[in-house]
């Protein structure tokens, strides 16, 4: 919902004539919204968006999935399988040429974790050629949801198997850059004042008025999916779009987690900018408190790394930083020179310039080994397992082949790592007989 | 005689409107007008000028911004009709352009390069211009030339190709690099190459750009472009301007099958606002451009003079690592003040040259009167020789290395380019890697 909201006051803030030009309407139209229970789509309806979406493009149901990722999975999955692909195929044909499926949702409940990935695998059967790129909310460790590691697991495996391309994001990262900038703008440093609607957290001048709160936070995915589509939406000198995205950043098929920072957080209000604060702005992208993910992206495994830059930047400015941050950078012996770059012209509202950085990096294997960790604590008990068990369709099978699936995801990470520090000699060329 | 240039890509594209900007302005008021206008446009029914060009990509944003850009100049503009575009891009994937949307469209391409062609009296033949590191310039590119080469079997085919940053603009770069040139080395008469890095060298060193943008980066290969393609006269064309530029470009140059490669470099290269208190004298520019040739430097900064052909006979290849580039043929084009008086003996000297081609087939000489672009004396030197060996030599080795560990095979894999097709195009260009090599 704040995707929406934030992307219409960025057209807004381009196009002066009027709201609704043709590249944001086709956005617009091209949004399924699913939830088993109503209160967060009903609120939505109620809100100033309501305008932007009809009833054709919502589906929901009553009493939720009650945290159960066999119950969204299994039992609403089924149930509303008919309904889900012709709201999909109603939305695809509004589309003149459909380039991606955005799949947003977070794998700790039990809808958008059992439901989604239900839906994530009807994508891939009814419109294989079609890209699907999932941004996952992780739970962190202190979720209060009991079963959230269970059905994180059983997400996981979903994704592994039928998604092209994954961002997953945790909820205590996003807590933290919140509070980051919190201090940042409290502080009052002289020289410092922050310029007003010009943090990523910042939904002012948004349609809706109210800040609720996950607001913040929710700000920050929004504004990553801003990013990400930018290029797509507006004009720039290396365009790169979402199929590019997928295409270089997913060496091997089932290795497409990538870890996502945004920066700046927020621009102070002076007005120049040197080139010292754009490059610090390359520097944050690498730094661990940037990352969405509880990660230090520096010590482990770069496998590639995609920049996407909005605003006021030349291609020397993105030489030069590419250069002065590369050695310090580990990469992939394969992969030494594995960027991949975009410039769009058209900034996000509030700031001058702003990058994306997207990962394929080992950094997230802590983070999957934390979570089978959590799972593992729950399942060695067999705590709340009748719960899943008695929904009709689900299996013991579903949990062993779920932490398989992670156990052999994390085992090739950690071959990747292992070759980190070795050198490894070029492969001999092919001789031509002289 | 006209030139039809099909635009591929967002690269091809953008440096293609840069091309026909040089050409328009160059042009204004100058004996050989007619004749460059000719080469690059027709006139519409309001007496305008409209390019000779098709224009080329899987997404609508950059051809929109160039036509309409164009069409604001108030000096040239693009056909109406002479452009075609899909929504969804190539997504940076060879097999894409080459497998999907390159068979997908071909009908629709080839009827607009059809018309194109047929509104030239003359046909001097087809220049395409793209990336190699993309997928729509690389891969529809290279469908496209095998179109072109199927439908005009005895036109000159000219390929332009502007080789990526060696570190990384797009991850997959040297796997699309090594699959178009592979392609392309079968179906083209001449592929001219110009590499980012270099470009944006000029820029900073020599035209002191602080900030470089692709728009500078663009309008430098555009004036070398352009100082190549405009009319000159031949030794013997008895001043008249209109002779075929690509015919004879390929003839002086591109001699043998397994040598196609050109480089190019241009001499003086300064900021607009020092031209003005500048002198150039031939004698000057031309000594500097020699040692350009023979030193591997393709810019008039950092010039290392200590190079020297090799003397007499007894010469052995170049494993070693010796830093002089040896050449196959070379083409040079005088354009301005005092051309007729322009002494050219150094580069007959067959020491630059390959042992088995005389020094008077291997040089070739273009002069014009008319002056360049703002420059008063410009020379550009066009050549087949080593030059782009390292460069390409780094781009396979990159290539095979990734190919090593198979990864991204399977994203090419997905749209029915195999293993057994990366394998033929590492051979062939290895193949072209030593023939360069070898080459004394």
């Amino acid at each position: 919902c704040r995707f929406w909201d934030l992307a219409l006051r960025e057209h807004a803030h381009v196009n002066k004539k009027g709201l609704y030009d043709e590249a944001l309407s086709s956005f617009f139209q091209n949004a399924v919204l699913v939830d088993m229970e109503e209160g967060v789509v009903n609120e939505i309806l109620q809100g100033p968006l309501r305008e932007v979406f009809d009833s054709t493009q919502l589906l929901t149901d009553v009493s939720g999935s009650g945290n159960n990722w066999a119950v969204g999975h299994m039992t609403y999955g089924s149930a509303y399988r008919e309904q889900i692909v012709d709201k999909l195929r109603k939305a695809a044909e509004h589309c003149d040429c459909l380039q991606c499926f955005f799949l947003i949702h977070s794998m700790g409940g039990g809808t958008g974790s059992g439901l989604g990935t239900s839906v994530l695998s009807l994508l891939e059967e009814e419109f294989p050629d079609v890209c699907r790129i999932v941004t996952s909310i992780y739970p962190s460790a202190e979720d209060d949801v009991i079963t959230s590691p269970y059905n994180s697991v059983l997400a996981m495996r979903e994704l592994t198997e039928h998604a092209d391309c994954v961002l997953p994001v945790e909820n205590q990262s996003l807590v933290d850059i919140v509070n980051k900038i919190k201090v940042m703008s409290h502080s009052a440093k002289p020289g410092s004042v922050i310029k007003r609607d010009s943090t990523v957290i910042s939904g002012q001048g948004g349609i809706s008025g109210s800040e609720k709160p996950f607001d913040a936070m929710n700000n920050i995915v929004a504004n990553l999916l801003l990013n990400i589509t930018s290029s797509a939406r507006f004009e720039g000198s290396l365009n790169m779009d979402l199929n590019e995205i997928a295409m270089n950043l997913v060496p091997f098929p089932r290795l497409h987690y990538l870890v996502s920072s945004l920066t700046p957080l927020y621009t102070l209000a002076d007005v120049s900018v040197p080139t010292r604060r754009l490059d610090q702005m390359f520097s944050d992208a690498f730094s661990k408190d940037h990352q969405l993910i509880r990660a230090d992206p520096k010590h482990s495994l770069y496998l590639a790394c995609a920049l996407m830059v909005r605003g006021n930047v030349q291609v020397s400015d993105l030489r030069r930083n590419i250069e002065r941050l590369r050695p310090s950078l580990p990469f992939v012996s394969w992969n030494q020179e594995g960027w991949k770059t975009g410039l769009c012209s058209v900034p996000p509202v509030g700031h001058s310039h702003s990058l994306l950085a997207l990962a394929n990096n080992t950094c997230v294997k802590p983070t999957f080994m934390e979570l089978r960790e959590r799972f593992t604590k729950l399942y060695r008990k067999k705590a709340h397992l009748h719960h899943y068990l008695h929904v009709e369709g689900m299996e013991q099978s579903f949990f062993s082949e779920a932490i398989n699936s992670l156990n052999s995801l994390i085992e090739e990470y950690h071959q990747l790592d292992a070759t980190k520090a070795r050198l490894i000699p070029d492969a001999p060329r092919l001789s031509i007989a002289t | 005689m006209s030139v039809v240039t099909v635009q591929l890509g967002q690269c091809g594209n953008q440096v293609a409107h840069e091309l026909f900007d040089v050409v328009c302005s160059d042009t204004q008021k100058k004996p050989s007008r007619a004749a460059s206008c000719e080469r690059f446009f027709h006139h519409s029914t309001h007496g305008e000028l409209v390019a000779r060009a098709v224009l080329i990509d899987m997404e609508p944003k950059v051809i929109n911004q160039s036509v309409s850009r164009a069409a604001k100049c108030g000096r040239w503009r693009y056909g109406e009709d002479s452009h075609f575009s899909q929504k969804q891009g190539s997504g940076n994937n060879w097999a894409n352009g080459y497998c999907v949307h390159g068979p997908r469209h071909r009908d629709v391409m080839e009827e607009l390069v059809r018309r194109e062609v047929e509104r030239c009296d003359r046909l001097a033949g087809l220049l395409a211009m793209m990336s190699v590191a993309g997928g729509t310039g690389s891969g529809v590119g290279a469908y496209v030339t095998q179109c072109l080469r199927d439908v005009y079997p005895t036109t000159f085919i000219l390929n332009h190709l502007t080789w990526p940053y060696r570190t990384g603009e797009v991850i997959v770069q040297n796997y699309n690099s090594v699959l178009t040139l592979a392609h392309l080395y079968q179906l083209s008469d001449a592929i001219l190459v110009h590499e980012n890095d270099t470009v944006h060298g000029i820029c900073s060193q020599l035209l002191n750009i602080k900030h470089i943008s692709f728009s500078d980066i663009n309008k430098v290969i555009a004036h070398q472009l352009g100082s190549v393609l405009q009319p000159a006269l031949t030794a013997d064309s008895h001043g008249v301007y209109s002779r075929n530029p690509l015919g004879e470009l390929v003839s002086a140059l591109a001699c043998h099958p397994e040598y196609k490669l050109l480089s190019m470099c241009t001499i003086p290269q300064m900021p607009s606002s020092s031209i003005a208190y500048s002198t150039f004298s031939w004698p000057g520019l031309l000594k500097h451009l020699r040692q350009m040739l023979i030193s591997n430097t393709k810019m008039e900064e950092g010039i290392d003079w200590q190079v020297r052909p090799p003397a007499g006979s007894g010469r052995s290849t170049s494993l070693t690592g010796s830093s002089f580039n040896t050449s196959l043929a070379n083409l040079l084009i005088l354009r301005g003040k005092d051309v007729y008086s322009a002494e050219t003996g150094g580069f007959e000297d067959p020491a630059l040259y390959t042992s088995w081609l005389s020094s008077k087939e291997a040089f070739s000489l273009w002069k014009s009167p008319v002056s360049f672009n703002k420059y008063e004396k410009s020379a550009t030197l066009v050549s087949n020789s080593q030059a782009l060996l390292s460069p390409l030599d780094d781009m396979v080795g990159k290539a095979w290395n990734m190919f090593a560990s198979r990864a991204y095979i399977h994203q090419y894999m997905k749209y029915g380019i195999s293993e057994e097709d990366f394998l033929d195009s590492f051979t062939s260009l290895e193949q072209v890697i030593s023939s360069y090599r070898q080459l004394c």
